[in-house]
């Protein structure tokens, strides 16, 4: 007998053999659409979290850009509209770069899939635009570019948009421990620093044939 | 026959992991009670997160809603594990995973320890996990030569003082940020001599002394929190980023997770991915989820084992009142709101499991026999169930398992006797002018042999200065 069968035999026995009786699981919880999403909440979210905020147009995002990395090394994911890039950071393209030459830039840009205001969550699902995850691990600065059409309202909203099929990153705020006497700490393996530039207004902009590819 | 009897549900094996404390509970908390810097930490630490924890589920409208269906997802899972076990495995496997199965501790740690020989490590990262402090992992690895790292801030001032976890969430607990730094100082090679004990440089200290060894281990070893059956991805919550590390970093990554931990489908995670943080940390969000389903090619290790456990959990699951201990999502608030829990530590419960979930799980992991004084470890208050997010009734499974528990001859024979004396008036008469006499002979603190075996745990009520019946005859 394997281990397989052995456990699921005891475990067919200790439920006595019988036909399992149908459990409803009631979903009367904010679902799906039942919220509409609030940009000042997201905003205050990550504030409260230590995360830095900037909000600007898309045309502003490589001048705010600059003003976190400028003069600095940063790592790009493949697919990053290359608009968002200041002449005054260098750029270091990720094709598949050693772990070492990651850990040793400054910073690193992406965009983002969705994110969720009520809890100033930005979640990565690894698109073109966001890249492996190790790239937004091993250096101390993350910036992160997302439109204001990627925000939703609640955790059912943003799991609704993303699925199983590429690796997640859900990341709320910079890198933090509650393990010394209970009182959170920002800054421990993890980025550091963690700037959110919101893009407001006009979505089109990003969308064009630079922007981040479109996700459904 | 033989067929039938390894089916049946078993207990975890004794004499591997920790699950059973060396001595049972009022004993070990009794020394704990007496270690006033310990209480002191301890009820600082549970203070504050009670209260950061009240705060974030109050801005949650729908809290309620959140925990009933938390529930209901688990009562289904439980009702149909087995198959929901097979699902996961196939779509695991259909992603590019390999799934082990483990009966007990024994098992897993032989599982782990041939993987790690197989891809030729001789260190592993580890990401903070219960279940592999459940099984014993690293005391096995190091027997067979190979170095564990716990790479949680909290588990690494564990293991580098020598020293139990205590808690659920935080293992550290029982520290505080003084004694913190006498470790890191003893214990943490090329630390910094002038280290202060603020939190952020303690935490800045732990980054610098494992970032090397996060660059350069190919094993890693994890938990899991949730792992869902429809779609195979596993997920892990966290804050420090170690967990990221390890998870993405080596060629090889090896999850340890208990068969409970299961959720049937991908929309299952809205549920717990509000309830979890809010309960545990007192976050709207921990800092990091991460979520991977398989291998990815090109992204994180090339080589992703699941080790599905049962370790005791199939004699659980066959009571149907203690079944519920199953539901746990290791969140901790019921540590945090137990009365018991905040003077005693984790410690005095010997397991690995403390706390209110504690005193109904490691009994029923092991056999009743082997944790018998842990269903006493509370006072029944149900502070424990009004904060469970998942609405396990703990204070029910206590009383319950208190029928099961063995109880001492004593106890049987003053309960007979006691019985016997109230069916026969003259008799229980006699009793009560004896009980004030006791009190008038300075006793009341207790019974004599052989009634003291009920008495040493309880306290005997001061008996009144006249019975009821003296009162009734004199008025």
């Amino acid at each position: 007998m394997t281990a397989r069968e052995l456990i699921l035999g005891r475990l067919r026995a200790a439920l006595g053999g019988a036909e399992p009786a149908p459990v409803e699981v009631t979903r009367d919880y904010r679902g799906v659409g039942s919220v509409a999403a609030d940009l000042d909440v997201f905003v205050d979210r990550l504030t409260d979290y230590r995360a830095t905020v900037h909000r600007c147009g898309d045309a502003d995002v490589a001048r705010t850009v600059g003003a976190v990395l400028g003069g600095r090394r940063v790592v790009v994911p493949p697919g990053l509209p290359r608009h968002w890039l200041p002449d005054s950071v260098t750029a270091v393209p990720d094709d598949d770069l050693g772990v070492a030459l990651v850990a040793a830039v400054d910073g690193v840009v992406t965009g983002a899939a969705v994110a969720v205001a009520e809890t100033g969550t930005i979640v990565l699902d690894a698109a073109p635009d966001q890249g492996r995850r190790l790239i937004t691990l091993l250096p101390d600065v993350h910036v992160c570019v997302l439109r204001v059409d990627q925000v939703v309202a609640t955790v059912p909203d943003a799991l609704a948009r993303v699925g199983p099929h590429r690796p997640l990153t859900w990341i709320s705020g910079p890198s933090a421990t509650s393990d010394i006497e209970l009182s959170r700490v920002e800054g421990v393996h993890g980025p550091r620093n963690l700037h959110v530039v919101l893009v407001a207004g006009d979505s089109r902009t990003s969308t064009g044939p630079d922007g981040p590819a479109a996700r459904g | 026959m033989t067929r039938s009897f390894l089916g049946m549900p078993a207990t975890a094996p004794p004499d591997v992991g920790h699950l059973r404390g060396a001595e049972p509970f009022p004993a070990a908390a009794r020394r704990a009670l007496s270690d006033a810097q310990l209480r002191r930490n301890l009820g600082h630490a549970t203070a504050t997160i009670r209260s950061r924890s009240a705060a974030v589920i109050g801005e949650v409208p729908d809290w309620p809603q959140l925990r009933a269906a938390g529930r209901a997802i688990k009562t289904d899972t439980m009702a149909r594990l087995p198959e929901l076990l097979e699902q996961l495995e196939a779509a695991v496997t259909a992603a590019g995973g390999t799934v082990h199965w483990a009966a007990d501790a024994v098992e897993a740690n032989r599982i782990v320890t041939d993987l790690v020989r197989a891809a030729g490590a001789d260190r592993v990262i580890k990401v903070k996990s219960m279940v592999t402090q459940e099984i014993g992992l690293n005391e096995a690895l190091e027997a067979a030569g190979v170095e564990p790292v716990e790479t949680d801030l909290a588990e690494l001032i564990v293991q580098l003082g020598d020293d139990r976890p205590s808690h659920i969430l935080v293992p550290a607990i029982h520290r505080n940020r003084a004694e913190i730094r006498e470790i890191f100082l003893r214990a943490m090679p090329g630390v910094d001599p002038a280290l202060t004990d603020e939190p952020a440089a303690l935490a800045a200290a732990a980054r610098r002394h494992l970032r090397q060894t996060f660059l350069s281990t190919r094993v890693a070893v994890s938990g899991a929190n949730f792992a869902v059956a429809e779609t195979g991805t596993l997920a892990v919550v966290e804050s420090e980023g170690n967990g990221r590390m390890c998870l993405t970093l080596p060629e090889t990554l090896i999850t340890v997770m208990g068969i409970e931990k299961v959720v049937p489908t991908w929309r299952d995670l809205e549920v717990f991915l509000q309830l979890l943080p809010r309960a545990s940390t007192g976050e709207r969000m921990n800092p990091y989820t991460s979520m991977w389903t398989g291998v990815t090619p090109g992204d994180g290790p090339q080589a992703f084992h699941l080790v599905l456990l049962d370790n005791g959990r199939s004699a659980v699951l066959a009571d149907p009142v203690g079944r519920q201990a199953l539901h746990c999502i290791r969140c901790s608030a019921c540590l945090n709101v137990c009365p018991v829990y905040e003077r005693t530590g984790g410690h005095a419960y010997g397991s690995v499991y403390p706390g209110p979930i504690g005193a109904v799980l490691s009994p029923q992991l092991t056999g009743i026999e082997d944790n018998a004084s842990l269903p006493y470890a509370s006072s029944l208050c149900g502070a424990c169930y009004d904060a469970c997010p998942v609405m396990i009734d703990i204070p029910s499974i206590l009383v319950h398992l208190r029928g099961r528990a063995p109880h001492p001859r004593a106890e049987a024979t003053a309960m007979a006797a006691a019985a016997y004396t109230m069916d026969h008036p003259a008799l229980y008469a006699a009793a009560q002018r004896a009980a004030r006499l006791g009190r008038l002979a300075g006793r009341g603190h207790g019974l004599p042999p052989p009634l003291s075996g009920w008495t040493a745990s309880r306290d005997l009520p001061q008996p009144p200065s006249r019975t009821f019946r003296q009162w009734w005859a004199e008025r």
